[in-house]
């Protein structure tokens, strides 16, 4: 039976939802120079429009909660066996459940502005309500004339498929659903879109700041407000990016944690802008100065998320990007947004823009303000340098539209492309954040300049020299790099020093300049010196298909058979499956039931069931042992997804201080493809002697008569025998148990029986009661193996301190300029 | 005012430099004809190809070759101007493959074959791609 009701009542929401924040940004307009009963109505007009983004998104979970596969979102993003943190995840792999992620955020934030600051409340809540209207809008689903404005996340099936079986049966509901991409099966696929999508959302906060204040009037008052608001944003997309990165370097096997897909570069380049705004709103607040340039780059950073959204949502990176969402038909609108937004700003500032006084004031080289402007220059230029190559695509559509034929294709150089430049780019920001920090706590001079460097200067010369020495750096744009960040690193760290000890309030700045130069030396090592160790040193060919760098930087494994891999020796011990009762458990012991997830565990004649995490992962068991003995174990993954055709291998990592071993699988014999196994061979052994099989030592201890083979009972006229024989396998020994069957004393039959791990199979060819022996007939097959790389990342922690440290920073300066703003409002001065 | 225009002058030449770069480094989407011509030239950068899979008279996909071990395979992929070529890739086959109705890919010849270092699909919307699917429930 189709539920109706639900999928209406979630579209009646949207559609509320709508409305309301169209509502609101009308009240909000006109309340917008402190007509209290405008902007209180616009509040609860508001106020409405959170709880129908919240009915929205609680009827879609309720949607996938329960299954109704008749639900198109419903079935192309989720299955029955989906566990509730994943029916969860499953909201950002559509392009709607995305955008209502983004408006459940935006509405949050929007009752928390509300609440916080009465005054500015409507000029900044128009802006955040028209945001609203606009996402909102995206997952509408009404056509008007002809003209479709968004996508629904409510359609049934059978409105989006034109499936046949829809014309037959239009009540016809799948039993189960596409399930979930194994990629965003993953805890940090729970976590890193909603933080990536409240950074996306604070974007808005200092974008709607600025022109409500242009808006008002108050072209210069908007500052202090959104600065905090402008710190917590790039806190939180900060995190999200690395979150991004972290998943990609745990999960994909690309072996690193950047690539500089567009997806991941329409996020960076905001970011960029947007710390290139705190800083110029920084240096206004202490001289003045920079108002402008506040303006423009805190209105460029919300306009480049939505640039961001419209190239990745639009379709049109569909010959740069494997990543981007399929086109649902919205690019139109989506263009029309960002256009509108943009125009919006542009006439607003220039509006304003005679205003607002021009700086007359000389700018010196000695002054805090020429260092800031040179290093917002820097992130700008950052920005602009990945912007440039990553529009390329853009440039062929505007190039299409006006009759020519560009045919420019991205680079297929991606160091050359990106990271070089940004490289170089880097030396001039780790110069930069090192030297400013002096000039903003302290009136400088030269003489004054040179007394304060020269320390640091020293030190970090010295530091690298040690670094470059054992670290073996030659490449002469590393070495700049090395030296500057650890100069960077140095330079902060004494201004630290000599601030905690008048106010630790103010230590935000090089504690977070401190984690960017770190960021800068852990990139530096684990991408530019990361290692293969998992190099070929036998001159065997494993693969004679694939390219030489296949066969040289891989491993072969065959199971249980040691190989040396630097000062490591490895060895591989087969498949097993991650249980929720006693973890990991080796699959040949393990038999499926009707129920994915239960298996059945046979172990010294005991069956118990037990729970899989998921029926789709399996891990190599890796063993890595030195001269001292067993050191650790990895368990490289593999999943497989049948219904989407998907294999997918992802790392294990062994984490040490200095470096970590990343190791992850790069084919194995699948489970489908079939065995080749060896003509049969005949061997006569004597009950309690010992024989051969595929190289192996087995015994075979005595026959046992049986009364039921595989559970089902002899007949009276049957007669039954297994055969126990005793494998002596490298690591353990294995029982095998082949039976030998006769039926109405006349008809013979054979149950074989196959050890997987030592790659045979066993069967009774004939029983000979007079010489106590027993034929056997063995087949043997290639032995399970696996082919695996394992690249050393050195110094890939300092990525993760510096991180952190930047976090830190960043969550110091919000509280500082939190507690500035949170005082002047309660003061009554806030505009 | 002085340092104003030396500092505008600066990063208009910056952004001049960036867009150059830019513009040097992209690679450029050719036929395969203009792709043998280059490689026979020793123009050894990866180029991008535009095209589709070869399709049989009755529509289906032909002349995907996969290796064995399933790790590498061969396809053929005609190009805009209806040239047929055979295709080299090292990995595995990639999902939704055969459901492409454009195929980028980006390498280089090395003489009789093209070697694709990256192939990038461009599936019908959703909404196609699923009618196939759900017609086979």
């Amino acid at each position: 039976m189709i539920h109706y009701f639900e999928g209406q009542l979630g579209h009646i929401f949207v559609i509320l939802s709508f409305v309301s924040s169209l509502l609101a940004s009308y009240a909000f307009f006109k309340g917008r120079n402190q007509e209290e009963s405008w902007s209180s109505f616009g509040s609860k007009v508001f106020f409405v429009h959170a709880i129908s983004v919240i009915g929205i998104v609680g009827t879609l979970f309720y949607l996938i909660n329960n299954h109704y596969f008749e639900y198109h979102y419903v079935y192309s993003h989720t299955s029955r066996l989906l566990p509730v943190h994943y029916q969860i995840s499953s909201f950002w792999e559509g392009q709607e459940g995305s955008f209502l992620l983004w408006m459940f955020w935006n509405a949050v934030l929007g009752i928390i502005l509300i609440k916080t600051n009465k005054f500015w409340k409507a000029p900044v809540m128009l802006f955040m309500s028209l945001t609203q209207m606009f996402l909102a809008s995206m997952i509408l689903g009404v056509v008007i004339f002809n003209i479709k404005i968004g996508s629904s996340p409510f359609l049934l099936l059978r409105e989006v498929l034109d499936a046949p079986i829809f014309k037959t049966d239009p009540n016809f509901i799948p039993q189960d659903g596409n399930g979930l991409n194994p990629l965003l099966q993953n805890y940090w696929m729970v976590i890193h879109p909603p933080t990536l999508f409240l950074g996306f959302a604070t974007t808005a906060i200092p974008f709607a700041y600025c022109l409500g204040g242009l808006l008002i009037g108050k072209n210069k008052e908007w500052i202090r407000p959104a600065l905090p608001w402008a710190q917590f944003s790039a806190l939180v997309l900060g995190v999200g990016i690395l979150m991004g990165a972290y998943w990609a370097y745990e999960t994909l096997n690309f072996g690193g944690y950047w690539n500089w897909d567009p997806v991941e570069n329409a996020i960076y380049v905001p970011w960029l802008i947007l710390i290139a705004a705190i800083h110029v709103m920084i240096a206004y607040k202490k001289s003045g100065s920079a108002l402008k340039l506040s303006m423009i780059l805190s209105v460029a950073t919300f306009i480049l998320v939505l640039y961001a959204t419209f190239l990745t949502r639009s379709g049109i990176l569909g010959n740069s990007s494997v990543h981007s969402f399929t086109d649902l038909g919205l690019s139109g609108q989506l263009l029309l947004y960002l256009l509108a937004f943009l125009v919006l700003s542009v006439v607003l500032i220039s509006w304003r823009w005679k205003e607002i006084p021009a700086t007359q004031k000389e700018v010196s080289t000695y002054s805090r303000e020429f260092w800031i402007f040179m290093g917002a220059a820097i992130l700008c230029f950052m920005g602009f340098q990945v912007l440039a190559g990553t529009s390329i695509p853009v440039y062929n559509s505007i190039a299409d539209a006006l009759g020519f034929n560009l045919n420019m294709a991205p680079s297929t150089d991606i160091y050359k492309a990106y990271s070089l430049p940004q490289l170089v780019l880097s030396i001039f920001l780790a110069i930069l954040s090192g030297t400013g920090q002096f000039f903003w706590w302290k009136k400088m001079d030269k003489k004054k300049l040179k007394d304060e460097l020269t320390f640091p200067f020293m030190i970090s010369l010295g530091i690298s020299a040690l670094i470059i020495v054992f670290g073996k750096i030659t490449e002469p744009a590393y070495l700049i790099l090395l030296i500057t960040s650890i100069y960077s690193i140095v330079a902060n760290a004494k201004i630290l020093v000599s601030i905690t000890k008048s106010n630790f309030k103010l230590a935000g700045g090089s504690i977070a300049h401190i984690g960017i130069a770190m960021m800068l030396v852990g990139i530096l090592f684990s991408s530019g010196y990361s290692k293969i160790l998992s190099t070929n040193y036998t001159s065997m060919i494993w693969i004679k298909d694939q390219p030489t760098e296949f066969n040289q930087n891989n491993l072969l494994l065959f199971i249980n058979e040691p190989r040396q891999m630097g000062e490591y020796s490895m060895v591989y011990k087969g498949i097993r499956k991650l249980t929720k009762e006693v973890g990991m458990v080796d699959q040949n012991v393990l038999e499926n039931t009707f129920d994915p997830l239960k298996v059945v565990r046979t172990l010294n004649g005991q069956e118990d069931t037990l729970t899989l995490w998921s029926a789709e992962n399996s891990y190599f068991e890796v063993e890595y042992y030195t001269e001292k003995g067993k050191q650790f174990t990895l368990y490289p993954r593999v999943q497989i997804n049948e219904t989407m055709n998907m294999t997918v291998y992802s790392p294990d990592i062994k984490r040490t201080i200095g470096a970590d071993m990343y190791t992850h699988v790069r084919t194995f014999p699948q489970p489908t493809s079939e065995e080749d196994w060896s003509e049969p061979q005949e061997i006569k052994v004597a009950v309690g002697s010992n024989f051969f099989i595929n190289d192996y030592v087995a015994t075979l201890e005595r026959l046992e008569p049986i009364s039921q083979v595989n559970g089902n009972p002899l007949g009276e006229n049957d007669v039954a025998v297994k055969a126990i024989i005793n494998v002596q396998g490298e690591y353990q020994n294995y029982l095998s148990e082949p039976i030998f069957i006769i039926k109405d004393r006349e008809f013979v039959g054979r149950v074989d029986d196959h050890v997987n791990d030592l790659a045979f199979q066993i069967s009774i060819q004939n029983i000979l009661p007079q010489e106590n022996a027993v034929i056997f007939n063995t087949r043997t097959t290639q032995k399970d193996w696996i082919i695996l790389q394992a690249v050393e990342k050195p110094w890939i922690n300092l990525l993760w301190i510096g991180t952190f440290l930047l976090v830190l920073g960043l969550g110091i300066a919000i509280n500082r300029r939190y507690s500035e703003f949170i005082k002047m409002r309660d003061k009554g001065v806030e505009a | 005012m002085k340092t104003k225009y030396i500092v505008s002058i600066i990063v208009i030449a910056v952004a001049v430099v960036i867009i150059m770069l830019m513009a040097g480094d992209a690679s450029s989407y050719v036929t395969f004809k203009e792709a043998k011509e280059l490689s026979t030239k020793g123009f050894k950068k990866s180029i991008h190809v535009v095209g589709q899979l070869t399709r049989s008279q009755q529509g289906e996909i032909v002349g995907i070759e996969e290796s064995p071990d399933k790790l590498s395979f061969k396809f053929q992929m005609v190009d805009e101007n209806g040239f047929i070529q055979q295709v080299f890739h090292a990995n595995p086959i990639p999902t939704d493959f055969a459901k492409s109705e454009q195929v980028v890919i980006i390498g280089s010849y090395s003489e009789e074959n093209f070697i694709a270092e990256k192939i990038l699909l461009k599936c019908p919307s959703k909404y196609q791609e699923e009618t196939e699917l759900s017609a086979g429930i």
